[in-house]
């Protein structure tokens, strides 16, 4: 995974909340067994409309995703984070995130960033004025900053550390195999086993 | 200070924590389907890993299988390709499948309570949010995406941060015809779809206790509909019967050692929750969705809801959005509002109990002129059991579709789909758009709706139907 340290770039202003997974990626664009092409699924239902905000010709080129609240509810499916970091987009702002599409996202490098209403607000209005505005997502000092504003953000210490370090999860729990392997020497023999 | 059961069973399984760091969880069981799986195989394979406990991991095919002409390869190829890739990582990495054509084949959250593999005080993940099912015995259960999926096959492990405590305490009893299905509704309406976010949920209360495990597990699906990590039920002797002889309960010496732990896994008195919802059961009436998220729903015999009726300014536009997208009217009584197909299967509502549920309404009625009504078993096991009991016939006569197992029209992977502005009631878990199919629209209903409305073509409950003479 790559290190992530700060971010600019522009905006795209999503002004509709609980945009579920299957908003984001519809599951028929999910067959692929690969982990890359999914940019073409991106807001699949959406994406037909000239109107809709993503196919505005002054939005081409964004990186930061400003979403109403509850983004990423329903489905699992890691597919939805693949889809948007496929398209371009390096960080998504959101008052309320699902839990597991956050967990996802940091998992490839996308930085979900929780930020109040208020901010989001502010970052559609500013984004919709001029969409050529430049936000500025810095993860060393947990801010998000566009013009005037300067929005602090919230961001355990542990997923940050991991996101600018560019740490692979897998790597870390294996350096714990003994914690693992006394864990399993100490459960009961009656748990099941599918083998 | 005394602890919840979610904190109990957590604690079980905690193998190292350490201030700051998210705890390391031990992974008792990891259910896999097809769909997202195959990129944390090849991530494996890249890295020259292996599967650390295939004796601890499962996988079906249950998203993409068509219902039918199972004999058949599969048309699609797409999808035929992401079945064999998850038959070839199977054998590469010795991970038991249960393959279309086999018995043991369904959906992956209906097969694991079937074999006995899901038990109490458990820790069990998916890369399917609707693991939350499995909350229902006591477990600790929730969907993981894919990356999660790669990590627990390399170390049976799960990196999470521990959450917050919910008590959701339903008092009182169901009314008769009120399920499971418009308990959570009711819920989800009431709490909202983030409602639960950040919480693992305990549904307790005389209503929860009175439940069969299959309705238990009906309410535990919809926890992640209202954002909740997972939920679940303390284990009691309804859970205890129902795991008791299935292919993997534990037997003889070991299954006292386990009822005997089984038995600790309820929260202390003494415990506290961070958060507490109470709702009474008795005031339950059927509840249907009108909306593209589960928490827009109303009593089915009340109206569509008017945008003006929502105080937050986020939830005014997400009605209209909703209103517009499933070509609905304000104030339109919700028994006005006709169907073209009804979906009754899912993990949600595809285990036997909700079969003969529904088969006991349609018995000896017939199915709407212009009303589709397909019924898809929730496992082959499930389908062979309706079919021993004449269950498939009820629906056969009354016109209706039976089908083999798979998830089906719940998410439209393979060819069940509904076609644009067509209408579903579903006794599935998401009304979200297009999920049924692209420009489809869902209406979320108890099997016992779903039954009555398959008769009448609108939306309706067993008391609108006329007696059978």
């Amino acid at each position: 995974m790559d290190k992530f340290s700060s971010h600019t770039g522009t905006a795209l202003p999503l002004r509709r909340s609980n945009v579920d997974t299957d908003q984001i990626i519809p599951a028929v664009y999910l067959k692929r067994v690969t982990r890359t092409g999914f940019e073409d699924g991106l807001f699949g239902a959406w994406r037909d409309d000239p109107d809709f905000i993503i196919n505005k010709p002054e939005y081409a080129g964004v990186s930061i995703l400003v979403a109403g609240p509850d983004f990423g509810t329903g489905s699992s499916r890691e597919h939805a984070v693949w889809a948007l970091v496929d398209y371009g987009f390096k960080v998504i702002l959101s008052s309320r995130f699902a839990d597991i599409f956050r967990g996802n996202s940091g998992k490839a490098g996308l930085l979900s960033v929780q930020v109040d209403q208020a901010v989001i607000e502010q970052l559609w209005s500013a984004a919709e004025a001029d969409p050529t505005t430049e936000v500025t997502v810095d993860l060393e000092a947990r801010e998000v900053r566009a013009g005037e504003l300067v929005a602090p953000f919230d961001i355990d210490d542990y997923t940050r550390w991991r996101l600018l370090e560019g740490l692979d999860d897998i790597g870390i729990t294996l350096s714990h195999d003994e914690d693992i392997a006394s864990h399993e020497a100490t459960r009961p023999s009656w748990k099941p086993a599918t083998l | 200070m005394g602890r919840t059961l979610a904190e109990k069973v957590w604690s079980e399984h905690v193998v190292r924590s350490a201030p700051g760091e998210p705890d390391l969880l031990f992974i008792d069981l990891h259910l896999i389907h097809e769909v997202t799986s195959p990129q944390a195989f090849e991530g494996l394979r890249l890295a020259g890993r292996s599967v650390r406990r295939p004796d601890l991991t499962l996988a079906t095919e249950d998203h993409n299988v068509p219902t039918l002409d199972i004999d058949k390869p599969i048309a699609d190829p797409v999808s035929r390709t992401q079945v064999e890739t998850l038959r070839k990582n199977a054998v590469e990495f010795g991970v038991r499948l249960h393959s279309l054509g086999d018995v043991e084949q369904g959906i992956v959250h209906i097969i694991g309570p079937q074999l006995g593999l899901t038990q109490p005080g458990m820790t069990i993940v998916c890369g399917d949010s609707h693991t939350s099912t499995h909350g229902a015995f006591g477990a600790i259960a929730f969907g993981i995406g894919t990356s999660e999926v790669e990590h627990v096959l390399a170390t049976q492990t799960l990196m999470q941060a521990k959450p917050k405590t919910m008590a959701v305490t339903v008092n009182g009893a169901l009314p008769e015809g009120v399920t499971a299905k418009d308990l959570v509704l009711t819920l989800i309406a009431h709490a909202g779809t983030g409602g639960g976010q950040g919480y693992i949920v305990e549904y307790r209360g005389s209503a929860i206790e009175a439940l069969s495990m299959e309705a238990r597990m009906t309410i535990c699906n919809m926890s992640i509909e209202w954002g909740a990590k997972a939920g679940l039920i303390a284990p009691d002797q309804t859970t205890f019967d129902y795991i008791e002889g299935r292919p993997n309960a534990p037997k003889g010496r070991d299954w006292d050692q386990a009822l005997e732990h089984w038995k600790t896994l309820v929260t202390d008195d003494d415990a506290t929750f961070d958060e507490e919802i109470v709702l009474d059961a008795g005031k339950m009436t059927p509840f249907v969705t009108w909306g593209t998220n589960p928490g827009q729903g109303v009593p089915l015999g009340s109206n569509v809801p008017a945008p003006a009726d929502f105080a937050d300014e986020g939830d005014r536009v997400a009605a209209e959005n909703a209103l517009q997208y499933m070509g609905l009217e304000a104030g339109t009584p919700m028994r006005d509002i006709e169907v073209d197909t009804v979906f009754v299967g899912s993990c949600t509502n595809g285990r036997i109990e909700d079969l003969r549920l529904a088969a006991e309404i349609i018995k000896g009625r017939k199915v709407a002129d212009n009303t589709r009504l397909l019924v898809v078993p929730g496992s082959v096991r499930v389908r062979l059991q309706a079919e021993e009991e004449g269950l498939d016939i009820i629906f056969k006569e009354a016109g209706g579709e039976w089908r083999n197992a798979g998830c089906s029209m719940c998410l439209g992977m393979n060819p069940d789909q509904l076609a644009v502005g067509e209408r579903s009631a579903s006794t599935s878990n998401r009304n979200f758009e297009g999920r049924q199919g692209k420009g489809g629209r869902t209406h979320l209903v108890s099997i016992p709706v779903a039954a009555a409305t398959a008769v009448t073509g609108h939306l309706s409950s067993p008391s609108d139907l006329p007696a059978l003479v």
